[in-house]
């Protein structure tokens, strides 16, 4: 992995201790069906959680990394899921096809949307990316041959070589983690490789960027790109947990979602995305058991967490308040 | 912190009693809230004329929001299943949340009750051995406008529905036994809140009547807009757009305009009259058909149970008596067809305002008698 | 089309403007002055129109509800103002965006639980209540027209606090340089409390006059708040100016694009999947078009002075 070779990673044990949580958390998510959360529900939860930890983690490449905050996510979501669902209409099931086509998919539309939204920064950027985020709603909605605003519900889950390997929820229970921590792997080598490096800096400084010879603009595509692709993994994983597939996976309120998880994990670490997905999980799974009015505690708490934890939970966790856009 | 551990939801380990658990699915949040309150009144209250029971056995109730969101349905629906161990699921208003639980819940093999949500993808080829409904198929509903239309002799209609399926579907039901002029058909999106546009269009058309499908606020928009364009002259025919669910905002505005239905709160049966009377002492409003439909799912649930004798493992024989649906509906007549949906008559009704103040829809005619969904012929039950 | 149907249509499209117009009035002022973004928006508006309702049933008039319901606004604005977004002023969008997109979600589900979950009714005015016949078999409402005049009104006034006021002085001035002013030993504190709470009393103001015409419902601010983003962002971020001619554009866009698109996509395809496809390419027109004009010009049409 890239990663050996990134400067700041002093030695094992330095790394160790960097990479300490989300290594924890990747083995207390392999450990837990066998320590007792083996059952349906709880594996639905968790395939839930490490889904939405896994498009986080896309996402936080580029608020995170690169200083872009995208109110339109959960449009490559829509292109990923979409993607399952328009071949599951004419019989292709085969994993080695819909996966690619559903990741290649989604980046398509994040390069060709990203083209366009780079040209614009700050607010604007948030709100041209809401923009296409909209019009991949409307165009689900409109598809009435896969359900239109209803939705759309997969014959089966996606086959490997004609093997249905992810009817079994603890099968994809793994292929979720196995995804989660591949993608976690990724984005943490890309940001530690001059690419990263050059993207960071892009954030926190572009006019330096551009006048030691980079334009800021081919980087932060390839990074939508590369969100955009992580995203639609996410979405083909999504649909092959629920089975069903409807615009409401495109909605704005769901990138929404997405950013909150991020900020709330915190942009000092990638793995804070993870941390952020799964405390927001956390967070509507226990209040909505305390109270059907659980909106009424869910929004103070983000409140509180915006101005009380400005570095997320990441920061929070760390002790110290460190500067966003740290190393990863 | 160990998130992970903390992140699943707490066991609660719960020794199997005799009694009997249903899973309500009812949305309870955002602006269609209100229809889940009417299913679940209409569900508990008849479970309170049962003394909290189901067919003999003491009976509990699992609330299921689904927030109209497919995802989230699925998710807690399973949870229901599989941790709470629920014995039946019933509820459901919209199509599409239906369509999203069907899979998990009947390959599980328990009983799926819809009290509100019919579409034809489960009336046909589709029909499910645990499956039954209360309701309807929704293009009944829709195609008996269509046939009131023809038989009040309109010669040109202007139809206006949702640009989704439920709004195409209706679209069609209504054509297929309306044989006048469709002079146009608009479509506009679910989250429309101005119908002034498409309005004006309508004036221009000069048609004989409106067809139009306008559930929850969109209705409310629309009914208010119509009177005060000065249209309320032209016949507003609907479905599930003026109901008792939207009545108490559409008020005076909606009065006059009709609606179909396999039901209405001034039906003359004494099951009724009861529900009727106890539901407004209860709960304080006029209930409308989903809170009707889920009253009679309870009661149907409690025939075929005492059918069994409380022997719910036996599905075989529970399927059995749910078929044979020998309770009182509030409805009157009423019998499942081979596709577990209701054979049943279906009325034009009318908005009106009662003594008291408080609007309701009211019979005018009976349109279909012993009606049979057109998809019926095409299931093949196992 | 015939020119009575074309008129009906345009008056549509700018009554909805209007609407649109003071709702972004007050988004498009206090980033403009504060660099805040205020999702929360939306909510006053939808506060707005539940103060309107409620005041208005409980006085049995129209004209007391909206009198006492302004008031009301301000006050909740004011409140919110203290309570949460003082806090985010220093902060980064990102954080402003999610704290208020808290208090979305918690004065949705507040209403819900205070009035319940389903739709309000509210009456509108007598005097207002009749119509004018602009066209054969349709009654312009005479409260549309009313909600015209009453925000061409607003949009006036507006303009003569900003551009003629020493308080609208202030607030330019804070515009372009918040350190200066404050310098200059003007309270930048209660500059920003007072453009804030102005700003969620115009979101009100447009809530108690839609009450009548749209349903009063839970949540019914979000659709408005995502579609007055749209004018601000078109507009160019901090501009009144531009702000209210996005509004009319938005608005007629979207009306006409509505009852035209449909009837232009009949010359490509048959008449049934026409109307469809034209239908969904209509509610994505606005988005298009605003992506259309941020490509080609990305700080919007009028960008404001130093914002």
């Amino acid at each position: 992995m890239a990663d050996g070779a990134a400067p700041t990673a002093a030695g094992p044990a330095a790394r160790l201790s960097r990479d300490g949580l989300p290594l924890l958390l990747f083995a207390l998510l392999a450990a837990a069906p066998f320590a007792g959360f083996g059952d349906g529900a709880s594996l639905t939860l968790m395939a839930r959680a490490m889904i939405l930890a896994l498009a986080a983690t896309g996402l936080w490449l580029l608020v995170g990394g690169a200083g872009l905050i995208s109110l339109g996510h959960a449009a490559t979501l829509g292109c990923g899921a979409y993607a399952v669902a328009i071949l599951d209409a004419h019989g292709i099931t085969e994993g080695a096809i819909v996966f690619p086509v559903a990741i290649l998919g989604a980046g398509l539309f994040a390069f060709l949307t990203g083209a366009v939204s780079l040209r614009t920064s700050g607010v604007h950027f948030i709100m041209i990316t809401l923009a296409f985020g909209q019009m991949a709603f409307f165009t689900a909605a409109s598809l009435a041959a896969y359900g239109g605003d209803d939705g759309y519900t997969l014959y089966g889950r996606t086959e490997f070589l004609g093997g249905r390997l992810l009817e079994s929820r603890l099968v994809f229970h793994f292929v979720c983690l196995g995804a989660l921590a591949l993608v976690w792997a990724l984005c943490r080598a890309v940001l530690a490789s001059r690419f990263g490096r050059v993207l960071r800096a892009t954030r926190e400084n572009p006019l330096r960027v551009q006048a030691v010879g980079f334009s800021p603009y081919p980087y932060r595509l390839a990074a939508y790109t590369l969100a955009g692709m992580t995203g639609g993994l996410a979405g083909a994983l999504l649909a092959n947990a629920t089975e069903f597939v409807s615009p409401a996976i495109l909605a704005w309120q769901r990138s929404g979602d997405l950013l909150f998880a991020v900020i709330l994990g915190g942009l000092g670490r990638l793995h804070g995305a993870m941390l952020g997905a799964f405390a927001f999980l956390l967070l509507e799974e226990t209040l909505s058991h305390v109270t059907a009015h659980w909106r009424l505690l869910f929004g103070p708490l983000l409140v509180l967490a915006v101005i009380f934890l400005p570095g997320g939970l990441v920061g929070g966790l760390v002790g110290g308040r460190r500067k966003p856009g740290g190393p990863a | 912190m160990g998130a992970a551990a903390a992140l699943l939801p707490a066991r609660r380990a719960r020794a199997q009693q005799a009694g009997i658990k249903v899973g309500l699915v009812a949305i309870q949040t955002g602006p269609q809230a209100a229809l889940g309150t009417q299913l679940r009144d209409g569900f508990l209250l008849g479970l309170r004329h049962l003394d909290g029971k189901l067919g003999g056995l003491p009976a509990e109730t699992v609330m299921i929001d689904d927030e109209l969101k497919p995802d989230v349905a699925v998710t807690k629906v399973r949870a229901a299943i599989e941790r709470d161990k629920v014995d039946v699921v019933a509820g459901v208003i919209f199509s599409n949340i239906l369509q999203a639980i069907m899979r998990p819940v009947t390959e599980s093999q328990t009983f799926l009750i819809s009290t509100n949500a019919g579409p034809s993808t489960f009336a046909g080829r589709g029909c499910n051995p645990f499956f039954f409904t209360t309701s309807y198929n929704n293009d009944q509903v829709h195609s008996v406008m269509g046939q009131a239309a023809q038989d009040a002799g309109y010669r040109r209609v202007f139809v206006m529905v949702p640009n989704y399926q439920a709004g195409r579907d209706a679209a069609a039901g209504f054509r297929s036994r309306f044989k006048g002029e469709v002079v146009d058909e608009v479509y506009v999106p679910l989250t429309q809140l101005d119908f002034s546009a498409e309005l004006a269009k309508f004036a221009a058309a000069k048609p004989d009547a409106l067809f139009t499908f306008m559930p929850g606020g969109l209705g409310v928009n629309l009914v208010r807009q119509y009177r005060q364009a000065g249209l309320a002259n032209i016949p507003f025919l609907s479905t599930f757009t003026v109901d008792e669910s939207t009545l108490p905002a559409q008020g005076e505005a909606a009065l006059g305009f009709y609606t179909a239905a396999p039901w209405a709160p001034n039906m003359d049966n004494p099951a009724n009259t009861r529900f009727v009377r106890d539901f407004e002492a209860a709960f304080g409003y006029v209930p409308g058909s989903y809170a009707a439909q889920s009253y009679d799912a309870a009661m149907l649930l409690d025939s075929a149970v005492r059918r069994v004798g409380g022997k719910l493992s036996d599905k075989a024989a529970l399927r059995e008596a749910l078929r044979k649906a020998d309770f009182h509906s509030v409805r009157g007549n009423f019998r499942f067809g081979v596709n577990h949906y209701p054979v049943q008559d279906f009325w034009l009704c009318k908005v009106a305002k009662r003594p008291d103040g408080k609007f309701q829809t009211e019979t005018v005619r009976k349109v279909l008698a012993d009606d049979v969904d057109p998809y019926a012929a095409e299931c093949r039950m196992r | 089309m015939p020119i009575g149907l074309l008129l009906v249509q345009a008056l549509n499209g700018l009554q909805l403007g209007i609407l649109l117009f003071l709702v972004a009035a007050g988004l498009t002022l206090v980033f403009g002055v504060m660099h805040f973004i205020n999702l929360a928006h939306g909510v006053q508006y939808m506060l707005g129109a539940y103060l309107g309702a409620t005041l208005a049933a409980w006085t049995g008039s129209f004209w007391l509800g909206l009198v006492l319901a302004l008031p009301a606004a301000l006050l909740c604005g004011l409140v919110l103002e203290v309570a949460v977004f003082r806090h985010l002023y220093g902060r980064d969008h990102l954080s402003q965006v999610l704290a208020t997109f808290g208090v979305i979600l918690f004065l949705n589900e507040a209403v819900r639980t205070l009035w319940g979950s389903a739709p309000l009714p509210m009456a509108m005015p007598e005097s207002l209540s009749g119509g004018i016949p602009l066209m054969p078999g349709l009654l312009y409402p005479t409260y549309r027209l009313a909600i015209i005049a009453a925000g061409l009104a607003t949009a006036l006034l507006l303009w003569f606090l900003v551009e003629r006021t020493r308080l609208g002085m202030l607030v330019r001035a804070g515009a372009s340089n918040a350190p200066m002013v404050s310098a200059l030993g003007v309270d930048i504190g209660r500059l920003f409390t007072a453009v804030f709470g102005f700003g969620a009393m115009l979101a009100g103001f447009a809530g108690v006059l839609a009450g009548p015409i749209f349903s009063v419902e839970p949540g019914m601010g979000d659709n408005l708040l995502i579609l007055a983003f749209v004018v601000i962002v078109i507009g160019g971020i901090g501009s009144i100016r531009g702000a209210f001619l996005a509004a009319l554009l938005v608005g007629l866009l979207d009306t006409l694009g509505r009852s035209l698109l449909p009837e232009l996509m009949r010359l490509f395809l048959a008449p049934s999947p026409a109307r469809q496809a034209g239908a969904a390419l209509a509610s994505m027109l606005v988005y298009v078009v605003m992506a259309a004009i941020l490509a080609l010009r990305p700080a919007g049409l009028f960008p404001a002075r130093g914002a």
